[in-house]
């Protein structure tokens, strides 16, 4: 539980304080890569999970987050060539990316019932961190109305991930 | 608020047949912004819901009851006939923060 709640935390910070070490709200093609990157993340996680997993609702959740999140990093492309605007890698991303490969390591080597509640709870923390990234960073930085729009989407369809892994986790207990 | 069902029941009359009962209409429902909307319907056993799916992901609709689930793919309509009265609070298995109700009269 301290463990999930502090990666939770530390992932919300992660997000806040690098945009602030910029010295200024990040820029529309931050927020495209940092937007873009956080779908990468959940993809990848979900291929792992819809391999490892032996429970049937958590692979199918697994593959609900495949299906959502490349629906959703399709239309974020789609606007970027639309808006002619090039995603541009930052420091957020760099800090999102780098931690999500040490918790895909460390999911690795769990197995069975351990590895989908551990996937799981994730998931729940994961998602908790970039809708409060979303809310309290991206979205108001946003400058671009339909990229605005894109992440107010964006954030209700997390939130209902949220939702549904939170539920998925209660039913594993 | 229900023309949709005096059209039909004019169409029945009109073509003197009487396959599809009068009374039974066909409702839609839209999915957009991951939100069911109308958010609140009211309808009869028999008549037929059109769940309208206009978001690039896939919805259900599923009754908290059991009495109906179903699955809509992104960008594409299906439809389901209403089999039990009952007001219905249902939501998407896959976006459980949307939510809505149908009340079905017998």
């Amino acid at each position: 539980m301290f463990v999930r709640l502090s990666a939770a935390i530390a992932a919300l910070s992660i997000l806040g304080s690098a945009a602030l070490a910029q010295g200024a709200k990040p820029t529309d093609p931050q927020i495209a890569h940092i937007a873009y990157t956080a779908g990468v993340i959940d993809i990848a996680a979900a291929k792992q999970a819809t391999t490892k997993a032996s429970n049937k609702d958590v692979k199918a959740f697994a593959q609900d987050m495949v299906r959502d999140h490349e629906a959703v990093n399709k239309q974020a492309l789609d606007l970027v060539k639309k808006l002619k605007v090039t995603p541009e890698d930052n420091d957020t991303s760099r800090t999102l990316s780098k931690q999500a490969a040490d918790k895909l390591a460390e999911l690795a080597k769990l197995k069975g019932a351990d590895y989908d509640k551990a996937y799981v709870a994730n998931e729940v923390a994961y998602h908790k961190a970039v809708n409060g990234a979303l809310e309290t960073q991206l979205i108001p930085s946003a400058s671009n109305a339909e990229l605005k729009s894109l992440l107010q989407t964006g954030l209700k369809i997390f939130q209902g991930h949220e939702q549904h892994a939170e539920q998925v986790a209660a039913k594993l207990k | 608020m229900r023309p949709g069902r005096y059209r039909l029941a004019m169409a029945a009359l009109l073509f003197g047949t009487m396959a599809v009962p009068a009374h039974a209409a066909t409702i839609q429902i839209t999915m957009q912004d991951l939100v069911f909307a109308p958010a609140e319907v009211s309808a009869r056993v028999g008549d037929t819901i059109e769940w309208i799916n206009k978001d690039v992901l896939a919805h259900t609709a599923t009754a908290r009851n059991g009495d109906f689930d179903v699955t809509t793919p992104p960008k594409k309509t299906v439809t389901s006939v209403l089999k039990k009265a009952g007001s219905v609070e249902y939501y998407c298995r896959f976006h459980p923060n949307m939510k809505a109700v149908l009340t079905i009269a017998p």
